[in-house]
């Protein structure tokens, strides 16, 4: 009886009611692609200026630092000597001239050779930052693996030991200084226990032509401490994170509405609660990141872990400008790319935000 | 054929303050194909009765007495198991704003397809072609292209649509409404209705229409059940209820309806407001607001039983 109220699909058909709301949805659409294309090209010059600006920064700095030659030369050399080497470096002309050889040679693709090394710097950031990369995303995926289902245990039986453990011991992993935490890793498995190695990267394996820890059980077991040592505060994070997410998505309606149509604890947890709350965790995972990669320093150091940070903090020691810039820059373009790919997720896993980009 | 048996529910809230009885002694019987209107304010217990029946109370409510028997079936006594089994098959609900309770963030499809995967064996194809069916069954135009749109991308009667095609994916026995139409334009409102009706004719199922507006539950149902305070003060078919209401609460719904008052003059209401439900006044919870109180309404309310009506009123309109 209702079918006569309703005009049936069929008469909107021939109606005007399709027709309008096709029309929408093909100026939606192109709204949309066009407003993506925006995004992009906006998103890219942004890119361009924060590269320039840290370049301008980071040269200017290291400038001030004091002067690279002082710790290059032996403390004896002459005068002569030391023209002649800051000739060859192009260390005596005025700073805005060096800039700006430096950023027209960039802008070639050329970084400059490191002062120490005497090779480019690129080569010698690249030579290390597999290391690094290596350590950083073991250690962030062992924070996910670990850190989502104890945050969904303990969000879902709040107030119980289960809850309570895992909370204090959140606490304390992020609360320990990370150099005392890997320390005392160092002392219980390779001092007391003798399980694991404490220092190096030991003999990495070669797996379809790459050069990797994870292709020889040498490689692995020398990764796992760092990775530990480098995972425990970001699990932390990500545990917290989690429960409070499935406790504030647990009230809502939808779960309830979920219950009412027969669906299993499960089902609502592992994909109604999740798609939700995995959109502030994207956003956590996307800083944090950038954050093991650049601060992998103090785990590289005390795990005598051959990457960048370990790098980076010999090259500002010897005031070796071409790699410290190089550096940084390679960061602030890791951090631009990560940022772009955590947009990209948000848009994949909100539906809502991806009809508001028109 | 009785479907569903509820006598004497209780369902208490214990809280730091006090206990909330937000039901408390609820009895009611539906037939198969029945449709009750179950009528109160904000408060009066309606919403809780039914998730009372599917098992739902959040904590720290609980139901502590009586007894819910559907189809034979104790569901007091079910296991969570069974009664999940029954929620969504058996026993479906929609809820008062579809855009609250249908999960942003996965497409129509995808959680009609849930639905119905979580009662029975079917590929997902087959799944999604019973969907798309549903949401055809209801008016919604090109459903094989909106199973995959998100609920933002319906407008309010689109959405409650799509929940009332959930409802009927397993086409149940008993669906419980909540206020499906409150949020929605009236023009969209009297359209679901009548689609509502239409459909529960058609399948014979009976329907629990929660509403705390009187008018819509006039057009709709056999059967009125208003509630004050966690009771049932009265209930009986539609007409005798509206026509000759014998409790003074009912008779004070009945004459707030707009359409019930002379124009140009004030509107009538009734005076006060619902008591809080941590402090409930002794003897008749309406006593404090009711023009008819006398002594005896300081005691404990009896129901009055005049087969087919019942009402708990100890000077009861229409009477001298």
């Amino acid at each position: 009886m209702f079918v006569h109220n309703l005009a049936s699909p069929s008469q909107v058909g021939q109606g005007g009611l399709t027709r309008r709301w096709r029309e929408h949805v093909t100026e939606t659409e192109y709204r949309a692609r066009r407003a993506m294309t925006t995004f992009v090209i906006r998103r890219l010059m942004q890119a361009v200026m924060v590269l320039f600006a840290t370049s301008l920064i980071v040269f200017v700095a290291v400038y001030a630092i004091g002067d690279p030659l002082e710790i290059l030369l032996p403390s004896d050399a002459s005068e002569t000597e030391k023209a002649q080497v800051a000739r060859s470096l192009g260390l005596d002309l005025p700073l805005p001239v060096q800039y700006g050889r430096f950023l027209w040679a960039a802008l070639h693709g050329d970084f400059g050779n490191s002062f120490v090394y005497n090779q480019p710097a690129m080569t010698v950031i690249f030579e290390r930052l597999p290391a690094t990369l290596e350590l950083t995303i073991t250690a962030l995926l062992m924070s996910l693996l670990i850190g989502l289902p104890m945050g969904l245990w303990a969000g879902n039986r709040p107030g119980t030991m289960v809850d309570e453990s895992i909370m204090t011991g959140s606490i304390l992993g992020f609360s320990l200084p990370n150099f005392w935490q890997g320390m005392m890793l160092i002392m219980i498995f390779a001092v007391w226990l003798g399980w694991l190695p404490s220092t190096g990267r030991g003999e990495p394996g070669t797996i379809f032509g790459i050069t990797t820890s994870f292709a020889s059980w040498d490689g692995i077991r020398h990764l796992i401490l760092p990775a530990i040592n480098l995972s425990l505060g970001n699990m932390a994070v990500i545990i917290r994170l989690t429960r409070t997410g499935v406790q504030e998505t647990l009230p809502l309606d939808f779960v309830k509405y979920a219950r009412a149509r027969g669906l299993s604890e499960r089902r609502i947890l592992m994909v109604h609660v999740m798609k939700i709350i995995l959109i502030p965790i994207v956003t956590v995972i996307g800083i944090e990141f950038g954050t093991l990669v650049a601060f992998a320093v103090v785990t590289e150091t005390i795990f005598a872990w051959p990457g960048v940070g370990k790098l980076i903090i010999d090259s500002i020691s010897a005031l070796d400008r071409p790699v410290v810039v190089a550096y940084i820059l390679v960061m602030v373009t890791l951090f631009i790319a990560i940022n772009l790919a955590v947009d990209v997720a948000y848009s994949l896993l909100d539906p809502r935000i991806r009809s508001r980009a028109t | 054929m009785t479907l569903l048996e509820v006598s004497e529910l209780k369902t208490w809230f214990e809280t730091p303050a006090g206990t909330v009885k937000a039901v408390d002694g609820v009895s009611f019987s539906l037939a198969k194909g029945e449709i009750i209107g179950l009528v109160g304010e904000s408060g009066s217990g309606k919403s809780i009765t039914g998730f009372s029946i599917l098992g739902l109370v959040d904590p720290p409510g609980k139901v502590v007495g009586g007894s819910i028997r559907f189809n034979g079936e104790d569901l007091r006594a079910a296991s969570e198991e069974r009664l999940r089994a029954l929620r969504g098959d058996r026993i479906a609900m929609i809820f008062q704003d579809p855009m609250m309770t249908l999960n942003p963030v996965l497409s129509i499809g995808t959680q009609m397809v849930e639905t119905v995967q979580a009662h029975r064996r079917m590929s997902r194809a087959d799944a999604r072609a019973k969907a798309r069916d549903a949401l055809g069954r209801v008016g919604i135009p090109r459903p094989e292209e909106r199973l995959d749109a998100y609920p933002h991308e319906f407008s309010g009667g689109m959405r409650q649509r799509v929940a009332i095609a959930t409802a009927l994916l397993h086409e149940p026995d008993l669906i419980i409404a909540d206020e499906p139409t409150t949020a929605l334009d009236v023009t969209i409102q009297s359209q679901i209705l009548s689609e509502v009706q239409g459909l529960a004719a058609e399948m014979g199922m009976g329907l629990i229409w929660i509403s705390h507006d009187l008018g819509v539950v006039a057009g709709l149902a056999d059967r009125i059940a208003v509630m004050y305070a966690g009771r049932i003060v009265e209930e009986g078919p539609r007409d005798d209820v509206l026509d000759a209401p014998r409790h003074p609460y009912t008779s004070g719904l009945v004459a707030s309806a707009p359409i019930a008052n002379e124009r140009g003059k004030p509107l009538r209401q009734i005076r006060g407001s619902a008591p809080s439900a941590l402090h409930r006044p002794e003897g008749c919870a309406f006593r404090p607001r009711c023009d008819h109180a006398g002594d005896l309404c300081l005691n404990d309310v009896p129901e009055t039983c005049a087969t087919p009506r019942r009402w708990r009123c100890f000077y009861p309109m229409g009477s001298s």
